[in-house]
């Protein structure tokens, strides 16, 4: 079964400054950190996609009701509490799996080398086959 | 054989096929060598020697089961022995890759890698995964056989059902994958089906004998023949009752008919062969109403004391419903409810909205259609649910 991991990023459920405030080494451990998840994840033959998004500010939000010309408001949106910066999708065997591969990347090191505790969301990809009925 | 030799699963089994392969093109040109498997060992120990990876034969889409020579074509005067040695590497191989110390995925992957001949890129396309993870999928199941000393030889008597029930249930989930419906680029996911359709013909005529095996087969065959008709143009799915049964596979039925109609005359009755039954029932019938339920009723009524699957319970009551009245059905239901196993089902819900349904209760039948779409994890199956509960209104 597949399960996508999103990266959701919520003022009110992360406790730790901004990346772009943090030092170069913080940066690098990080960014290696998330390098070597990915490594890991292919060698156990469960990686099938991750990709980092960028920054809310490149954000636009697009609306067309099928009439007028579309919609379109670009970011950043001040109003907005949570943002979506990344996800992975990986193939596991187990709802458990997927649930300890969240929790792995959730401790990422932050400021400090600190675990980051950031909030991961884990939902199933649609994908089994269907049943006759 | 040379498994045993070696003592390297992975190794040997790339000799091996590389070795068939090399046979399969060579025989026809240079007729077949007076000791066939003895010339076949010597080549592919020499390849093993040489540790020959040649990408070409990667590549290459072969079947090394369904290519051997069948066993009358063997010239060699003990002809049956040479067979027989031949045909046990090969059940040997299957036996390994279908070992239940690995996960069904992996055990998916190494079978139809190792004795399907698909390439790694074929099969990370079916599911849809990147090549390299695949790669590694296929790796550490082999490293995970070898870790765990399964001796390359076929299993002893003792274990022989139960190893014979991995492989076929490997082969039946092979089957099943066919059925899911998004497709790759080169080798659809519907392929699956066709290939898990040609693995279970060769292991049959491998193991001719065997009951089980050509109930699989003959599941497979039936199923199969109803593919054209089981969607519509959108790719949604069009339930049994609603089919254009002129669509079905006249050819795959018949076959699967005469196939399940002699094995069940002959031996012991296995939980394959009676799924196997009921979908001839159901190829065999005009419509679904000239369908004979009292006889479906009777065979999961047999399935279901030869296994503990709930699903079984669950199309009982069905043909409960079909043959007695949707009462009858959706009482058998209600009981089936404590079973933790099913109770946060969506198959479960979407039975009970069919018989509420049949029972005229349109408001609750539409209920359990949309809770059984919140539970699917099947997309066309989800758009089937919620359109039903749509029409239904309430």
């Amino acid at each position: 079964m597949k399960y996508i991991m999103l990266m959701q990023f919520s003022a009110a459920q992360t406790d730790f400054p901004g990346i772009d405030t943090w030092s170069a080494e913080e940066v690098k451990a990080h960014i290696e950190f998330m390098g070597r998840t990915n490594e890991e994840l292919v060698k156990s033959g469960e990686f099938v996609d991750a990709q980092g998004l960028a920054m809310p500010d490149h954000a636009k939000i697009v609306r067309a009701n099928g009439g007028q010309a579309p919609l379109v408001s670009d970011g950043p949106f001040p109003e907005t509490k949570e943002f979506l910066a990344g996800w992975w999708i990986v193939d596991c065997e187990t709802p458990e799996r997927a649930v300890e591969l969240a929790a792995a990347v959730s401790a990422a090191p932050g400021p400090g080398g600190r675990p980051l505790n950031m909030p991961i969301e884990v939902r199933p990809v649609m994908s089994a086959p269907p049943r006759e009925v | 054989m040379l498994g045993r030799r070696f003592g390297d699963f992975e190794t040997a089994e790339d000799a091996v096929q590389e070795a068939l392969l090399a046979a399969a093109a060579q025989w026809p040109h240079d007729g077949v060598p007076d000791n066939p498997r003895g010339w076949l060992i010597q080549v592919a120990a020499r390849r093993m020697t040489e540790q020959v990876r040649s990408e070409q034969a990667r590549r290459r889409r072969e079947d090394v089961v369904v290519r051997q020579t069948p066993a009358d074509q063997w010239s060699a005067p003990s002809a049956d022995d040479e067979y027989e040695g031949h045909r046990d590497d090969t059940l040997t191989v299957l036996f390994l890759c279908c070992h239940p110390s690995l996960t069904p995925t992996s055990a998916i992957a190494l079978t139809l890698r190792s004795v399907g001949g698909l390439t790694t890129t074929e099969i990370a396309n079916a599911f849809m995964v990147p090549e390299a993870t695949m790669a590694q999928r296929i790796s550490r199941a082999k490293q995970r056989i070898r870790a765990s000393n399964v001796p390359f030889r076929m299993p002893s008597a003792e274990e022989w059902a139960g190893r014979l029930r991995s492989v076929l249930h490997v082969l039946y989930l092979i089957f099943n994958e066919g059925y899911a419906g998004s497709a790759g680029p080169e080798l659809h996911r519907g392929d699956l089906a066709w290939e898990a359709i040609r693995l279970t013909r060769a292991v049959r005529e491998l193991l001719p004998d065997d009951c089980e095996v050509a109930g699989l087969l003959a599941l497979m065959l039936l199923t199969e023949a109803r593919r054209p008709a089981r969607t519509g143009p959108a790719g949604e799915l069009i339930p049994l009752a609603e089919q254009d049964r002129t669509l079905w596979d006249a050819d795959l039925i018949a076959e699967g008919v005469d196939l399940i109609t002699a094995t069940l005359a002959r031996g012991t009755v296995g939980p394959y062969q009676l799924q196997a039954a009921v979908s001839a029932v159901h190829d065999e019938a005009a419509g679904v109403e000239d369908t004979d339920w009292p006889q479906i009723l009777a065979l999961y009524g047999l399935l279901e004391r030869m296994s503990d699957n709930p699903m079984v319970s669950l199309n009982r009551s069905v043909a409960a419903a079909m043959t007695h009245g949707p009462a009858t059905g959706l009482g058998m239901l209600d009981a089936l409810e404590s079973d933790a196993r099913l109770a946060n089902h969506h198959r479960l819900h979407a039975a009970r909205a069919h018989l509420l349904e049949m029972a005229g209760d349109r408001s609750a039948a539409a209920e359990s259609y949309r809770t059984a779409a919140r539970l699917t994890m099947s997309p066309p199956e989800r758009g089937y649910l919620l359109t039903r509960a749509a029409r239904l209104g309430g």
